[in-house]
């Protein structure tokens, strides 16, 4: 991206929500980046590898999150400012480490972008992480534009080095992935050379320092009263207020511009989340008597400020606040425009500009009776595909009533028709051979279902390794099959230990998924699963065996292996193909569901849908009248 | 300046791996480039191709807006699939949306596992009109034809039809800014061939429908 580089200061750009936290961390002069790739952040370390070279910043793809934050801490201990930045669940992960590094403190600016994922568009749950900000003591940010985002990033880098502790900055996917204005500042002369000096451990004097981080959170409140983040629009001496932050400040101007409410009901936006400026919000709610929270999942802020009404009564005098605990907002799912309308139209009394009912209703039916629902499912050419049906041949064979334990990425589609409802379990990054290692030692209670756990590559790494020794050490009776597509494919092909570059792209030593498995002790084969029927007969034979067992299924992802290579063209010989005769039950649209084959209704057969297709060539290999074939191949 | 109506809010609606976000990427930055506050909201946190994907931009000359359209409140719809164009209307069309549509389907998992049925484009056509405004059906690819750049027909079509008060040179410099070298020459031919199917072929001038 050309924007990143720009020293333009005052141009505006369109720039999508994690660019433009990418360029507040090169305006504020960034040193070291290191993260797990997770939507919707994933977009913050890739734009800083692209400018990389240019503005010498160190960027790595870790293992995990709780690596990536405890190597960025320690080029903040060496004095450089640093970037971490990761999706919600992400948060877990680190959490160890960060609930005791904000005990002895940083050094240079380290900031921790958490990226949260409301209404789980891509994620396994919807949780907020603003929590970890007053659990661990630590200073929030939360962006409310592009422009913010970008404003902040380069702030809370100014902060965590003021404080010496690392400052959170919360986004969220409308954030993160939306694009819009922002107008860049200057950038930095970076001039840091990396020392380390000091000490920094925890639990020596523990209370003491905590009772310092309290300070410090004290300090920062106080600079916190004056933030230009922290604003109130509206008529002066408005007894209704919306209190809100993040992105409920867009929603929330809408909305009030929508009912025409902007001469009775006020805005007052904070962007500095925790501590609260107390001071500042006291101020502009001394003649109010309504409160309306807007904000998204947890009623985080609308907690903090009751609590500080509570404590500030005398004062305030009664205010009714309405929120999530009240009903007038749900405690889930993201906000929009819409249910901030209705919520401020029920406290005012009013009526929200309602659609045409009947126009509703004949547009919704639709939805419901006529437009065919599309599933996401894996894109042609997928190797998960493959290694879904063969995980389901096998079990069948088996007979034993077998299932699956799932994990996070692409192949988490396989709980649904994409991978024949074969996945049933879906957790946290690294729980299928976890939870499959359990179900493996329940045979003295009578359990004798074959137990696979499917695991991806990047999955591997990040989180199934203690797992997988805790399955061989206990003798748990499970089958792990590793989809191994070479790179962390569901957030866009980031390179992992396995795929032999690093983040900028350059040369990187691997890490091969069967040499770990060797070094535990298991037996591990290797298979491309587009060998279809050599990939059953290697589950099914495993499943016959005992202890802890490995399967690699092992190739590219295809979306990548089709941007490097010309691929070649298939398509259907309707001579050869003799349709709802052959007796395959329409195998290669209806069974095996690629969405690169459909059904030719006026031949009655089936054919290839060249704008689909992708030319993996799989589909060959399975349609048993041998009917599809290589365009250019001698038939 | 000023926009007639303000926000001005368009929706782009397809399929996984249509091009979406580079659709709404042109067309956005063109509105950046014609000087107004731009927001794109955008569906795609799963990467996986095979899901309705839609991305929802909104040009305002006054003041940044918020990601998503309320309800009822699409003013333009471009379609890179006719049922994906037609699945938007139950929550965001209006009786004066107008869309802009490619007839070309792209079969979902369940109609080609048989548990439902695609119906047959022109009645998906029918439908669509009896719903918006104005329909305009534009053959972004010729069957045999590869399906690179459809997308930018389809963002062609949308500047030709002049409903978006952005000018031509704005897009081709995006389109000059975003897209790769090496893809540039097949993307201005692709953008360029859009607006030659919808440019001066308004079935009912725009100000004319404004006045409604």
């Amino acid at each position: 991206m050309v924007t990143l580089e720009l020293n333009q200061p005052g141009k505006t750009v369109l720039m999508m929500g994690n660019e433009a936290i990418a360029r507040g961390a090169i305006e504020a002069g960034v040193d070291f980046c290191a993260a797990y790739p997770g939507t919707p952040s994933t977009e913050i370390p890739e734009s800083l590898a692209r400018v990389a070279e240019r503005f010498n910043i160190y960027v790595e793809w870790s293992t995990n999150e709780i690596v990536a934050l405890e190597a960025a801490t320690a080029a903040s201990l060496a004095g450089l400012r640093a970037l971490v930045a990761m999706k919600q669940n992400g948060m877990n992960v680190c959490s160890d480490f960060l609930m005791t590094i904000n005990l002895s403190g940083t050094n240079g600016g380290l900031v921790l972008m958490a990226c949260d994922d409301p209404s789980a568009i891509s994620s396994s749950n919807e949780q907020d992480s603003r929590s970890y900000a007053r659990y661990a003591d630590l200073p929030l940010l939360e962006p409310a534009d592009f422009q913010e985002a970008k404003d902040m990033t380069r702030w809370a880098f100014e902060i965590s080095e003021k404080l010496g502790l690392p400052c959170i900055v919360r986004s969220v996917t409308r954030l993160s992935h939306s694009r819009g204005n922002v107008k860049l500042g200057e950038l930095t002369e970076k001039k840091r050379t990396a020392k380390f000096e000091g000490v920094y451990i925890s639990g020596a004097f523990v209370a003491a320092q905590h009772a310092a981080l309290h300070q410090k959170l004290e300090q920062v409140r106080e600079d916190f009263e004056s933030s230009k983040f922290n604003f109130y629009v509206g008529p002066k001496k408005a007894k209704c207020v919306i209190v809100t932050c993040g992105s409920g400040w867009l929603y929330s101007r809408e909305a009030v511009a929508a009912l025409g409410l902007e001469g009775r009901v006020g805005i007052l936006k904070i962007g500095t989340t925790w501590p609260l400026p107390e001071k500042f919000i006291v101020e502009h709610l001394k003649n109010v008597t309504e409160i309306l929270m807007v904000e998204e999942v947890d009623p985080f802020l609308e907690q903090n400020i009751k609590v500080l009404l509570a404590e500030r009564a005398k004062t305030l005098g009664p205010i009714e606040v309405y929120g999530a605990k009240s009903g007038h907002r749900p405690p889930y799912g993201e906000m929009n425009q819409d249910k901030v309308a209705k919520a401020l139209a029920s406290i005012k009394g009013l009526k929200t500009k309602a659609r045409d009912g009947k126009y509703v209703e004949k547009a919704k039916e639709l939805l419901l009776s006529y437009i065919p629902i599309r599933m996401p499912t894996f894109c042609t050419g997928c190797p998960h595909r493959a290694s879904m049906w063969a995980i389901k041949a096998a079990l069948k064979l088996d007979g034993r009533d077998g299932f699956v334990t799932g994990d996070i990425g692409c192949y988490s589609l396989g709980a649904g028709p994409a991978g024949y409802f074969q996945l049933k379990t879906i957790q946290c990054m690294g729980a299928g051979i976890g939870m499959a290692t359990g179900f493996g030692k329940l045979d003295k209670f009578g359990f004798n279902q074959p137990v696979i756990a499917v695991c991806g590559d990047s999955t591997f790494y990040h989180a199934a390794i203690p797992a997988l020794i805790n399955a061989r050490v206990n003798n748990s009776n499970v089958l792990m099959v590793v989809l191994d597509n070479g790179g962390t494919a569901m957030t866009g092909f980031q390179p992992h230990p396995g795929s032999g570059c690093d983040a900028c792209g350059r040369p990187a030593p691997t890490v091969e998924i069967e040499n770990i498995c060797k070094a535990i002790g298991v037996e591990v084969r290797v298979r491309d699963p587009f060998e279809i029927s050599q990939a059953i007969h290697d589950i099914y034979e495993l499943l016959q065996g005992e202890g802890t067992r490995v399967m690699i299924f092992r190739r590219r992802c295809f979306r990548i292996e089709a941007k490097e290579k010309l691929q070649q063209k298939y398509f259907v010989d309707q001579s050869k193909c003799i349709g709802d005769d052959c007796g395959c039950a329409r195998f290669c649209s209806r069974v095996f569901n690629c969405p690169g084959i459909i059904w030719d209704a006026e031949a009655q057969k089936a054919k290839i849908d060249e704008m689909v297709c992708t030319g993996c060539g799989v589909c060959a290999t399975l349609c048993p009248g041998g009917a599809i074939m290589v365009r250019g191949a001698a038939s | 300046m000023t926009l007639e109506k303000d926000p001005l809010n368009l929706i782009i609606a397809g399929v996984g791996g249509q091009g979406n976000i580079l659709a709404s990427q042109i067309v956005a930055t063109a509105g950046i480039k014609e000087g107004l506050y731009v927001t794109v909201g955008e569906t795609y946190g799963a990467s996986q191709r095979g899901g309705p994907v839609m991305s929802h931009v909104r040009f305002s000359a006054q003041a940044q807006c918020g990601p998503l359209i309320p309800e009822g409140e699409a003013d333009i719809i471009v379609g890179l699939e006719p049922i994906e164009a037609l699945r938007i209307i139950g929550d965001y069309g209006n009786p004066k949306t107008r869309v802009i549509v490619s007839p070309r389907p792209i079969y979902p998992i369940w109609v080609l596992s048989g548990q439902a049925k695609y119906p047959p484009v022109e009645e998906v056509m029918q439908k669509l009109r009896e719903l918006v405004g104005e329909v305009r059906v534009v053959k972004a690819i010729e069957e045999g034809e590869t399906a690179l750049a459809a997308n930018v027909v389809m963002v062609g079509a949308l500047a030709g039809s002049g409903m978006v008060p952005i000018e031509m040179k704005h897009f081709e410099d995006s389109i000059k800014e975003i897209v790769s070298p090496k893809d540039l020459d097949t993307n201005l031919r692709a953008f360029r061939k859009g607006v030659g199917l919808t440019r001066g072929k308004a079935r009912t001038p725009a100000k004319a429908r404004k006045r409604r």
